[in-house]
């Protein structure tokens, strides 16, 4: 349990790599690990954090807005109260104090728990690893979003889930499609395991799903008992519009598994998140846990209950809504100003992110390569987002981790290399290519005149391509 | 000859950055157990001042791509003064254009597939595009349409169709403000690796690339171990063999290389070798064509960077003749 000591890292007498050796550890591998995708996209994304590049392309909230004598009061009072125990393993389903934190912000949002419901996880991204464990046998079939959160991605590979994603538009899930990809399944005799959603601010296309359709999808899971997993980190980042209920709410949690985060409106650096789920699939997921990390840190639900204390966790979530509202109106400003006529995105009502859509002709990774060398800015191209390949011409903006001047610069440095590449496209065409262009070109929708009425909370997902990209899977 | 002290150059902010950083991790291990001083340099603004900090004697170059692999750094340590491993700044500069590298063996009469370059301003301000279905007739489909001066396959794309050519170009040319298109020729994919040492150059066994995928070997599969099946030495005909070892020979003098290079070849289902590129700068990861080469000759990977490294002091008492 305990590890051994190994010494430094950085040991360096350690012996050879040889050909040999690399051919020997690629037949020790597990099957499981050729569905872990890699890729040169992860090489460039590395490039994305030189301190010369402005980076649109991670989620990071603003933690530099956290007060800094906050933290010291907080740590002190740790030092001073629960040395000891900060520094111990705790229960491998997290301390009373911190569930009952989890309990008080689940019913800012309307959700009622239960502490003996909750299982504190590492992040938010551990429960999504720890349901998927719990659930999926190679070949299961796990439905989400398209495109759905890139970090969901690598978790369902990694479990060999057959992954179907079903498209998405202005009122988040298409769940008229999602219950004819049933039908086909039934027909296939193959069942899904779990609808995963991010239903409210998704990402990474920001729109947030209906009313109605919250309701049919909880319907549609207690009809058919499916499990949905309704990863909801972004709920309370809400800068206009009344909130809808989370589908826990909807559901009392029969058929809907949970999942929340501090990461978003704390701090992801505590890496704490937690998930709640009917009783039988919580137990599971419990021995999972244990098998993984047996706890979450002692030491950050500590902080995270000495902070809810103080009772200003709310206030600060405010604060940061304030802070990010200014940075998203000066993205979807600077969009309109650099970004060309053909490209489209969407206008998120919270969250963090923006997804917008250029022409098809361009593939967003390529872009990315030309966007670095030249500009020396970032973003996360489509194609991460999809487990198919589609995607390509699409990309993830955020707005919480550059202050605003760096949102501008960002989105102009990105619209110049977007206008460079689609004046280039035009050269190529000769008048016989012309029509062939034509036909493949986007029915283009302008973008949003300045005087548009006040951001709708849900809004148009910009989708194109037609039938390629209709397709549920 | 053994230096007193090495500066080794890595990372820098070409695309390439990272597989410089595993290249150089690996190299950084060999020099340990060879109990050479060194000083790694992560190259950047500084670089310079920090060469001329090091105190080194000698400079080995784990940079690839854009910057480290071109001659631009090549050029900073002949006016330092500092002898570096690898080829000069003229048989970097061809080797990484694989414009200019095709025209040249071109004109020295070998084998390299059919092709046309064109620059961004060809399209922009000459019409080029008028020029693109005469092209794509002569060379046939499927075309491989490819940046200039891009190494580890970023940017290649296959093009099946004429209605696949601008999107190809456009990522082309997110690399590069000069593409090629060339004629895809179906056969098997080989790297000879060559080392020079007192005894003059030579070809090291030949490897075998056999991606997973169908068609390409692309940048993913080239860096990620078991995504790519090498074979070394590649099971050829001793004649093929030896016509690949005199080609990558002939392809390393003509482009004025030293110490070492790898050149990129297809032997096609009829039996041609043709050649594709010259690698001046060839990775030295885990999974890279040299260090495999060189093991399949009995040559460990610390022997070959201290072979690496006597070139470049060698180099410093008499001034090679080209690059």
């Amino acid at each position: 349990m305990v590890p051994l000591d190994e010494g430094p890292t950085h040991l360096k007498d350690r012996h050879q790599t040889t050909s040999h050796e690399i051919e020997r550890y690629a037949g020790l591998f597990a099957k499981r690990t050729r569905h872990m995708r890699s890729s040169a996209m992860r090489d460039l994304m590395e490039i994305t954090a030189r301190p010369d590049v402005i980076s649109l392309a991670g989620g990071l909230p603003d933690t530099s807005s956290f007060p800094p004598e906050t933290f010291a009061a907080i740590t002190d009072k740790i030092a001073r109260r629960s040395c000891a125990s900060a520094l111990q393993y705790g229960p491998t389903e997290g301390f009373t104090q911190t569930k009952e934190c989890i309990v008080e912000v689940m019913a800012a949002e309307g959700m009622r728990a239960d502490i003996d419901d909750i299982v504190v996880t590492t992040g938010g991204q551990q429960a999504i690893d720890l349901v998927t464990k719990t659930l999926i046998d190679p070949g299961d079939v796990v439905i989400c979003e398209a495109p759905t959160y890139p970090g969901a991605v690598p978790t369902f590979c990694s479990y060999e889930a057959d992954v179907i994603q079903i498209e998405m538009d202005s009122e988040g899930m298409r769940v008229d499609l999602l219950e004819e990809t049933l039908a086909r399944l039934d027909r296939e005799k193959r069942r899904p395991k779990f609808i995963y959603t991010v239903p409210t601010f998704q990402n990474p296309a920001g729109v947030t799903l209906s009313a109605p359709r919250r309701s049919r999808l909880v319907e549609i899971a207690r009809e058919r008992e499916l499990l949905v997993l309704e990863d909801n980190p972004y709920g309370l980042l809400r800068y206009e519009g009344e909130p809808l209920p989370p589908l826990h709410a909807l559901d009392g949690g029969e058929y809907v598994i949970y999942l929340g985060t501090f990461s978003k409106i704390l701090s992801p650096g505590l890496r704490l998140g937690w998930v709640t789920a009917p009783g039988p699939v919580l137990s599971k997921i419990k021995l999972g846990k244990q098998a993984a990390d047996l706890c979450s840190s002692s030491l950050t639900q500590q902080f995270v209950e000495l902070y809810f204390e103080e009772g200003r966790w709310r206030r600060y979530v405010q604060d940061l809504c304030g802070i990010y509202r200014q940075r998203r109106d000066a993205m979807l400003d600077a969009l309109a100003e650099f970004f060309p006529r053909e490209a489209e995105w969407t206008q998120p009502g919270g969250g963090l992110f923006i997804w917008a859509t250029l022409p098809d002709f361009i593939d967003t990774g390529d872009l990315l390569a030309k966007a670095l060398r030249e500009e020396h800015v970032a973003f996360v191209p489509g194609s991460a987002a999809y487990v198919d390949g589609r995607g390509g011409s699409s990309m993830r903006l955020n707005f919480s981790g550059a202050d605003v001047d760096g949102i501008v610069e960002g989105v102009r440095r990105i619209g110049k290399v977007v206008n460079e590449q689609i004046a280039l496209f035009s050269t190529f065409a000769g008048p016989e290519r012309r029509t062939e262009t034509d036909r493949r070109a986007p029915e283009t929708q302008p973008a949003p005149p300045e005087d548009a009425a006040p951001l709708a909370d849900v809004v148009e997902l910009p989708r194109r391509g037609g039938e390629r990209r209709a397709q549920g899977s | 000859m053994t230096p007193r002290r090495v500066a080794l150059l890595k990372g820098g902010p070409s695309l390439e950055r990272q597989v410089s950083l595993r290249s150089a991790a690996r190299v950084e291990d060999a020099l340990e157990r060879l109990g050479v001083d060194f000083v790694s340099i992560d190259v950047g603004r500084s670089l310079v001042d920090d060469l001329r900090a090091s105190a080194a004697d000698v400079a080995f170059v784990a940079l690839h791509g854009r910057g480290g692999e071109d001659g631009t750094v090549q050029e900073l340590l002949e006016i330092v003064g500092m002898p570096y491993t690898g080829s000069g700044v003229l048989a970097c500069m061809r080797c990484m254009d694989k414009v200019l590298t095709k025209h040249m063996l071109l004109e020295e009469g070998l084998p390299t597939p059919d092709f046309f370059a064109f620059s961004e301003i060809a399209f922009k301000e000459l019409g080029a595009g008028e020029a693109l279905p005469a092209i794509e007739e002569r060379l046939g489909f499927p075309v491989v349409v490819k940046p200039a001066a891009q190494g580890s396959a970023l940017g290649i794309k296959f093009a099946r169709s004429a209605a696949d050519v601008p999107e190809a170009l456009i990522a082309a040319f997110s690399y590069d403000d000069r593409v090629l298109l060339e004629r895809h020729v179906q056969g098997r994919e080989l790297a000879v690796s060559l080392l020079e040492d007192e005894d003059g150059v030579r070809a090291l066994p030949v490897v075998e690339a056999i991606p997973e995928q169908e068609y390409f070997y692309d940048f993913e599969a080239r860096y990620e171990i078991g995504k790519t099946e090498f074979l070394c030495p590649a099971e050829l005909p001793d004649d093929v063999a030896s016509r690949a070892h005199d080609l990558a020979v002939s392809v390393f003098r003509l482009l004025g290389c030293y110490g070492f290079a790898r050149v990129d070849m297809i032997l096609s289902d009829d039996d041609e070798l043709q050649v594709l590129e010259a690698q001046a700068i060839p990775g030295l990861t885990d999974t890279s064509l040299l260090p495999q080469a060189a093991e399949a000759a009995g040559i460990r990977f610390e022997q070959l960077v201290e072979k690496m490294l006597d070139q470049a002091l060698a180099r410093k008492a008499a001034p090679a003749t080209a690059g």
